[in-house]
């Protein structure tokens, strides 16, 4: 691949101030499809970047363009100051984890570890002792000589980052390594690879398709959709205010209440309901929209008294969850979640009072679902 | 159903109840359905080793015996006379020494075209599979194209070809025409193994700095061993067992085995003798059923595993 020539793609001087990772104008199209549109992506030095986003979004597209696996129809990368468009993979200093760990089967975990050195011609001695470094900092040590088909999914999955951990790269780069391991193991090794991050501080591209992982490993987040990227903000930015309501919907669990009706002189009417929108943070438009409010931004009980805005509902299903309970209403003639504390007692018929901070929602334009 | 306090009530009185199963362990009778199966499958047992069963009993009687007819019975005096002069005395044309000639010929045209068609086949596979170009799908259908075209037609061509190239007779042309006749099904068999294998071995091979090489000597052949037992076998049989090829595109010095099994077996004159003709073409076939007896097991595994994995 490098045999296609030194030339660097549509000529541009490199970056004033060099951040770990720049992604230029990158666009890649398989035939009529296209993948990537004109993306501008700059990661700091040290900074978690996750991409987010559903499948076929393009984010391990992405992926594949910045490790050098997929060549990119127009654009530049560059890593650490230097463009990398048409290197090796190899050559460009990063390490790469995958969904499906992608271990070597006939070697065993010391073989893994060590095969990119021992491509690279680095010293048996080195070798050794970058080994060991990995197995300790991730604790695979006693299955240093086995083979990968006498782990568990987790052990592969540590063995796989070892395998980037050895090459002292400068970037590391996750494709969903977590989405094929069961759920308690996915958020024991989430932390472990946010421990990971703190203790090395290496740059680190992450791609997800959950919104959790998203949320608690990110320094930014950014959500794509459609080979773009709709918004990059730090986890808060990202929860807090969604710049569409498609990232709206992405990020949180249970997802956000969105109610449609219309903006009327400083207040948000849906239906037979009026909601006083004072206290909102954006500038408001007459017409139509919709606003969006998170189930546990919703406040019940006694507490609603104290809420800016107070309200009732008609419960009409409970779905208790241990730690909290959601619960389903409608607000307006639509369906309306509000999360409440988890040994709350609410049956079916009950009317429970609801208590809304507009400083807390989410208006978006009925017909562009941007942000107003 | 029982009511719903018998089971409590069972335990209670049963003496050792959690023993094990009650009662003796049911035998299966031998019904009509396995009767049927038994003897069909003994009926076809029997279809297919009745000739091998004669071909070796007449290898070890005497010419005399022979002729007394009793064609199934067993020897009634063993003579291991036929199968050394099938070996090392039976005449073809001038030369005298049996098949032994035709055997050293056939390994050393065996040897170097099972070598080559499997060394060739797998990197063709491997670069249809993970190596993606633009036209390999055309390639690789045309390739498949050669599979289908009856060798025949394709034997004066070759004539030509290798006449050209100044092989014709010599044992490198046989050599290449069998890797050459071999290359559709082998690539077909080692595209389809490694397409199996997940892309993303060869994508974290890529950044660990392996190149095409690199990828397909360390990572990809170690992982392919069934699959290369599979097309030794395929081949050696293949190859072992033809006549054609030989005895179009090779000289007499050099004919193999089977070409030469052929003209002790068909001599015209003298006597026909027949129990040196059993013994030469047991001779002759005893190399594809050796491997596949020492292979057999790990063949069946690399055919089922192409087959799941497609």
């Amino acid at each position: 691949m490098s045999a296609l020539g030194q030339g660097t793609p549509g000529r541009m001087g490199p970056p004033p101030l060099a951040p770990a990772v720049r992604i230029r104008r990158l666009g890649l199209s398989f035939g009529a499809v296209t993948v990537l549109r004109d993306l501008d992506l700059d990661i700091g030095e040290g900074e978690f970047l996750v991409l987010l986003g559903s499948s076929g979004c393009g984010k391990s597209t992405l992926l594949n363009c910045i490790a050098g696996l997929l060549e990119p129809t127009h654009g530049q990368v560059w890593i650490k100051g230097r463009n990398v468009t048409w290197e090796e993979p190899s050559a460009r200093g990063i390490g790469m984890v995958f969904q499906s760990y992608a271990l070597y089967p006939q070697m065993t975990v010391r073989g893994n570890l060590s095969f990119g050195l021992r491509q690279a011609r680095v010293p048996a001695a080195q070798v050794a002792e970058r080994v060991a470094r990995a197995a300790r900092i991730l604790q695979i040590e006693p299955l240093l000589d086995r083979k990968p088909a006498a782990l568990s999914g987790g052990q592969r999955q540590r063995v796989a980052i070892g395998r980037a951990l050895v090459r002292d790269v400068d970037v590391f780069l996750f494709d969903e390594p977590l989405s094929n391991l069961d759920a308690k193991l996915r958020a024991d090794l989430r932390v472990e690879i946010k421990r990971l991050h703190q203790s090395l501080g290496n740059t680190m591209i992450y791609v997800t398709h959950d919104q959790v992982e998203a949320m608690t490993l990110a320094d930014r987040i950014a959500v794509m959709r459609g080979g773009k990227v709709l918004q990059l903000g730090t986890p808060d930015e990202v929860y807090n205010r969604p710049s569409c309501r498609y990232v709206a919907d992405f990020i949180g669990s249970p997802s956000m209440n969105f109610l449609a009706g219309h903006v009327v002189e400083g207040a948000f009417v849906a239906g037979d309901r009026t909601i006083p929108l004072a206290g909102y943070g954006g500038a408001l438009r007459e017409g139509p929209a919709t606003l969006g409010l998170r189930p546990e931004h919703v406040v019940t009980g006694p507490m609603a008294a104290s809420a800016p805005v107070g309200g009732e509902v008609v419960v009409e299903l409970v779905e208790p969850m241990g730690s909290d309970t959601l619960v389903w209403g409608s607000l307006g003639g639509q369906p309306f979640r509000a999360r409440m504390d988890g040994q709350a007692r609410v049956a079916p018929g009950d009317r429970l009072a609801i208590g809304l901070d507009p400083a807390r929602a989410s208006l978006f334009d009925a017909a562009t679902e941007e942000r107003l | 159903m029982a009511e719903p306090g018998s089971i409590a009530a069972l335990v209670a009185t049963d003496a050792a109840p959690l023993s094990g199963p009650r009662g003796p362990r049911p035998r299966r009778a031998l019904s009509g359905a396995n009767a049927v199966l038994y003897g069909t499958l003994g009926l076809a047992s029997l279809y297919y080793l009745l000739p091998l069963w004669v071909m070796v009993v007449t290898s070890l009687k005497g010419m005399p015996e022979i002729r007394m007819g009793n064609v199934f019975g067993p020897p009634l005096e063993v003579t291991f006379q036929p199968w050394v002069k099938a070996w090392a005395e039976a005449c073809t044309g001038i030369n005298c020494d049996g098949l032994s000639r035709g055997f050293w010929n056939s390994v050393r045209i065996l040897v170097p075209s099972v070598a080559l068609s499997i060394a060739v086949a797998s990197v063709n596979g491997y670069a249809l599979a993970n190596w993606r170009f633009r036209g390999s799908e055309a390639f690789f259908a045309i390739l498949m194209v050669g599979a289908f075209i009856p060798y025949q037609v394709m034997i004066y061509p070759i004539v030509i070809l290798l006449r050209e190239m100044g092989l014709y007779g010599s044992l490198w042309g046989l050599v290449l025409v069998h890797t050459v006749f071999g290359m559709p099904i082998l690539t077909l068999l080692f595209r389809n193994h490694f397409a199996a294998i997940p892309e993303e071995i060869v994508k974290a091979a890529r950044v660990d700095g392996a190149g095409f090489w690199g990828i397909f000597l360390r990572i990809m052949l170690p992982m392919s061993l069934p699959i290369v037992v599979v097309a030794v076998i395929l081949q050696v049989t293949g190859i072992w067992n033809d006549f054609l090829f030989g005895v179009i595109y090779t000289r007499p010095e050099i004919y193999p085995m089977t070409v030469q099994l052929n003209n002790i077996v068909n001599s015209v004159q003298g006597v026909k003798e027949y129990n040196v003709n059993m013994a030469a073409t047991l001779l002759t076939g005893a190399v594809p059923l050796l491997v596949y007896l020492v292979s057999g097991k790990l063949f069946v595994r690399g055919i089922a595993a192409g087959a799941v994995k497609g």
